[in-house]
């Protein structure tokens, strides 16, 4: 039989507020545990949650940034369970009236065509503390550092088909909230996570089949891993004869396996309901338009002006918008050099990606700014050097030998375009080549390459390689 | 005059004349509280060297020309606020060993106006109760009758007002539990507007129907602290940002032409007919003032209680989950593992009508019985509470009796719970619709006072102490003592 996995995704995103989302504490990471933890956080006796205005303002961008309606009415409800990450004994979270709703955005799909992924719903809610095991003999720690820290939760409709397409879409999400600078999207820190709903069904079939939810997966490579491993456990049990259960899965990402964590029946009964300690958020029309206007340039949009403006690929296009820091360099360097935008992209998406990867930098921490690239590439276009010297001369650059014109200089590298120079180097290698030229004269063209080789050779790669071959030609025809 | 006969208008007096110091006042009630409360109970912690040490600073601060509204003047906090370095036990073996690290709100704007605290009154446990024998310390006795309960929640404040152990004691009122224990007492108890006074540092019971308030014997008294006591805070996102009138400059007002409304369901069989005639006697005082009254019908109100045990229990279930044993409060020992260690924490740590109603709650939002029970509710409160407007578009305050009967004897309704929860039927009506109400003592039935209940619009507690006010110029109940503490 032909199965088709269907696919929702809850992303975690944590809200890159300075303090809390109901009190005043920090929520910077690392700090030693149960320092950014006031009373509210702990869940005093007669303590009270005052909203944090940023987050209301940050869910709004992300709701218009995914085409969703922004709620102008919206209310936090309490999530009731017991654990000791918990203080309060539940959880202020979203439930019938989130502030997103009926969103969208686009990924691209095997086929390479766009496809619309829904999102359901965003909302608002704190995150819990956490537990510590290590290091501690037969009892457990709490750290409520972490406990009230801003998440949005974004919910996908169940309209993704593939690993691939989950992964597609979370980056999607990660790159939005990235540009929109709600989030600085650390997935190490778990400021993005995501929880996978996973079910599959005959193709053809309609009703969806039994889900399981795989919690806590914090990296795209885990989400593909996790998910792959589930639609085969799903798609061998229900070929064996055996049933999904709904249920809360784990990954172990050691063992590539999903296990299982509780059942539907072990689940808790939430008893949600409106917290009467906070007013409804109500949001106005003026308010909306107001984030609308201050709204950067997304993703979609900015890769279509690359590819309309630029006229660069549009491959290199979408790399060159994943983040507004690698779109803004590959924008101040194409505007500071006459060399063709398509020329910065694949400098920008080749050599220069590669180093900070190998390095291990942000690109805002690069060691060759887009000024100086832009030096660079100039050089290559006015001639001054080839495009392989270029490598070496950024090298240099990267190793931090100075700009272009003073590596080229310092090194000597200057492309050779003196006619005369070069038909002297040209004139020995004929000389010294008379078989090959033989050969070539009784029409074996291809050697032409053969003598480019030789003069770059005796040049050291510095003759100008345009000027090489005409002035080759003439000579061998002669 | 003996210091302990005063009002805090009469203390303020002799406090501006120079004829005694704060000193003076909170040592001679202090040593009331040390020779008379073991008869009633009324405190679970006296805070002597503090209160001591405030009154001095206090006297400093006068002769120094720094006078606050409350300068000098002694008051006892329900221990259901939050005070820095004492005690805040709610009533409860939970939080007996819990010492706060903060002040509430309202302890913070007294402290600040120069409030002299002379310790934490005894409470139904978490504030819940109507007779104040939940309370893990032991009930508190009415200084009318030591047999009798002088109600509750806030049965310890009204005591320890009645019987001079200080002119102003804070309470709070969920349903009925500053009223009731008020009227039962011979004190004036007002429940202010929803919103109108900070919850922040307040033990919550039932967020969306909890108000402070105050009990002192003079209405002028409640102006005076409650007038320190109101104001937005920004520390409770449900307190309203609205300017605080002077409660003491408008209660000398006349009340000429006030509309009274009277509620036709009040009256009917609930209503101890010997209390039915005083309070109507006391309508009439406010008549002769110059009041003219109006049948108003709240066909609603029958509703309340009910209404109430599903809202209040439903909130308090989820307020209460915070005491686990895990960051303070008790904890039980050796606990096997973690849901042990919160079975056993919650199961001593809590009284039984506290589990009631987080049983009762916990049902209420459960998953297949939230639309029947908790929606339910809040739709027929949402009905209260329209009743009540159409009733305001007619009068400017409502009266009737606070409660059916005066003070019961402990130990009569302890263990009938439906006949202890309609001691408030007359008061919860005013927690539901949010709205501001005041209980003033209104005579003696049996020997026993009662008190007469009015309710306000949202915001009109200038015009509900104008009335209590009023009605306390032309009449003398307030002034009565009970013997044993006179």
């Amino acid at each position: 039989m032909s199965w088709e996995v269907v696919i929702g995704l809850e992303i975690h995103t944590q809200l890159a507020t300075k303090s809390k989302i109901f009190s005043g504490a920090s929520t910077a990471y690392g700090a030693e545990p149960n320092t950014q933890a006031c009373l509210v956080d702990l869940g005093y006796p007669g303590v009270l949650p005052v909203l944090n205005k940023e987050v209301v303002h940050m869910a709004a961008m992300f709701g218009l940034a995914v085409n969703a309606t922004v709620a102008p009415r919206s209310v936090f409800a309490r999530k009731n369970y017991f654990y000791p990450d918990l203080p309060k004994g539940y959880q202020i979270s979203q439930y019938e009236l989130p502030i997103v709703e009926h969103g969208e955005l686009f990924i691209t799909d095997a086929e390479g065509n766009d496809k619309r992924i829904g999102i359901t719903r965003a909302h608002l809610e704190e995150d819990a503390g956490k537990s510590i095991h290590e290091g501690l003999d037969k009892s457990s720690g709490i750290d409520l550092n972490r406990a009230g820290t801003p998440l949005l939760e974004i919910v996908s409709e169940p309209d993704i088909r593939s690993a691939k397409e989950a992964v597609a879409y979370m980056r999607k999400i990660h790159t939005i909230v990235r540009y929109l600078g709600i989030s600085d999207g650390n997935m190490q820190e778990g400021s993005f996570r995501c929880d996978a709903n996973v079910s599959v069904r005959p193709k053809g079939q309609e009703a969806f089949g039994t889900r399981a939810e795989i919690k806590n997966l914090n990296s795209f490579r885990f989400v593909e891993k996790a998910i792959n491993f589930e639609v085969e456990r799903q798609i061998e049990l229900i070929e064996d004869g055996g049933e999904v259960v709904q249920e809360t899965r784990l990954y172990d990402s050691d063992q590539d396996e999903t296990r299982s964590m509780r059942s539907k029946e072990e689940a808790n009964d939430y008893r949600y309901f409106p917290d009467p300690d906070l007013l409804p958020v109500e949001i106005a029309a003026d308010f909306i338009e107001s984030v609308r206007a201050e709204l950067p340039e997304l993703p979609d949009a900015k890769q279509q002006r690359f590819v309309e403006e630029y006229e660069v690929k549009k491959d290199d296009a979408a790399i060159l918008t994943i983040s507004r820091p690698v779109a803004n360099y590959f924008e101040e360097a194409a505007a500071a050099t006459d060399a063709s935008a398509q020329l910065v992209a694949n400098w920008v998406v080749g050599e220069l990606s590669g180093a900070l990867n190998k390095d291990g930098l942000e690109i805002g921490d690069s060691k060759v700014t887009a000024a100086e690239l832009a030096g660079l590439l100039t050089r290559i276009h006015d001639n001054t050097i080839s495009g392989k010297i270029a490598k070496q001369v950024f090298e240099a650059m990267w190793a931090g030998d100075g700009s272009a014109d003073e590596v080229i200089e310092a090194r000597g590298l200057k492309q050779i375009t003196d006619s005369s120079a070069i038909e002297a180097v040209v004139d020995k290698v004929i000389e010294a080549n008379p078989g090959q030229v033989a050969e070539y004269r009784a029409g074996k063209d291809k050697l032409i390459g053969f003598f480019v080789g030789q003069v770059m050779k005796e040049t050291k790669g510095q003759a100008n390689p345009g000027q090489v071959n005409q002035i080759l030609k003439a000579k061998l025809s002669g | 005059m003996a210091l302990h006969t005063m009002t805090l208008a009469e203390l303020t007096a002799g406090l501006e004349s120079g004829e005694f110091t704060s000193v003076d006042v909170t040592r001679s009630l202090l040593d009331r509280i040390a020779t008379y409360d073991a008869k009633l109970n009324a405190l679970i912690t006296v805070t002597g060297d503090a209160a001591l040490a405030a009154a001095a600073k206090a006297d400093a601060d006068r002769a120094a020309g720094n006078v606050g509204m409350l300068n000098g003047l002694p008051v006892i906090h329900k221990d259901i606020f939050c005070t820095r370095g004492v005690k805040t036990s709610c009533g409860s073996k939970m939080l007996d060993n819990f010492i706060s690290p903060y002040d509430a709100a309202i302890v913070e704007r007294m402290t600040a106006a120069g409030a002299v605290v002379l310790g934490k009154a005894n409470m139904d446990e978490f504030a819940m109760g109507s007779s104040n024998e939940t309370s893990f310390y032991g009930p508190v006795h009415n200084p009318w009758d030591l047999d009798c309960s002088p109600g509750g929640s806030s049965g310890g404040s009204a005591a320890s007002v009645a019987a001079r152990f200080a002119p102003a004691a804070t309470a709070t009122d969920t349903g009925g539990s500053i009223r009731q224990p008020a009227a039962l007492t011979n004190t004036v108890g007002i429940k202010p507007t929803y919103g109108r006074v900070s919850r922040y540092g307040m033990i919550a019971f039932a967020s969306s129907l909890d108000q402070a308030g105050t009990i002192t014997r003079t209405a002028e008294d409640a102006a005076r602290v409650l007038g320190v006591m109101a104001g937005f805070d920004e520390r409770d996102s449900t307190s309203v940002d609205a300017p605080v009138p002077d409660y003491l400059g408008e209660i000398g007002e006349s009340i000429k032409g006030l509309r009274v409304g009277i509620v036709r369901q009040h009256f009917d069989e609930g209503l101890d007919a010997a209390c039915a005639v005083k309070v109507k006697e006391a309508i009439a005082v406010l008549e002769s003032l110059g009041a003219t009254t109006v049948e108003v019908d709240l066909p609603n109100i029958d509703l309340s209680v009910p209404t109430y045990y599903v809202v209040a229990p439903a909130e308090c279930s989820s307020n209460l989950s915070r005491f686990d044993g895990v960051r303070f409060g008790h904890r039980a020992e050796n606990a096997e593992d973690l849901f042990d260690l919160y079975c056993r924490s919650r199961g001593e740590g809590f009284g039984d009508e506290v589990k009631r109603r987080i049983m009762t709650g916990t049902y209420a939002l459960s998953a297949g019985y939230y639309d029947a029970y908790y929606l339910k509710a809040q739709q027929v409160r949402q009905l209260i509470a329209d009743d009540f407007r159409k009733a305001f578009a007619d009068v400017d305050v409502i009266a009737g009796p606070t409660t059916p009967t005066p003070a019961f004897k402990l130990g009569d309704k302890v263990d009938d719970p439906i006949t202890m929860y309609l001691n408030d039927i007359y008061t919860i009506g005013a927690n539901l619709a949010g709205l501001p109400a005041i209980s003033v003592p209104c005579g003696f039935v049996d020997e026993l006072p009662i008190g007469l209940h009015l309710v306000g619009t949202h915001f009109a507690e200038s015009t509900l102490l104008r009335c209590a006010h009023q009605y306390q110029q032309q009449t003398d109940w307030h002034t009565a003592c009970p013997e044993a503490f006179a």
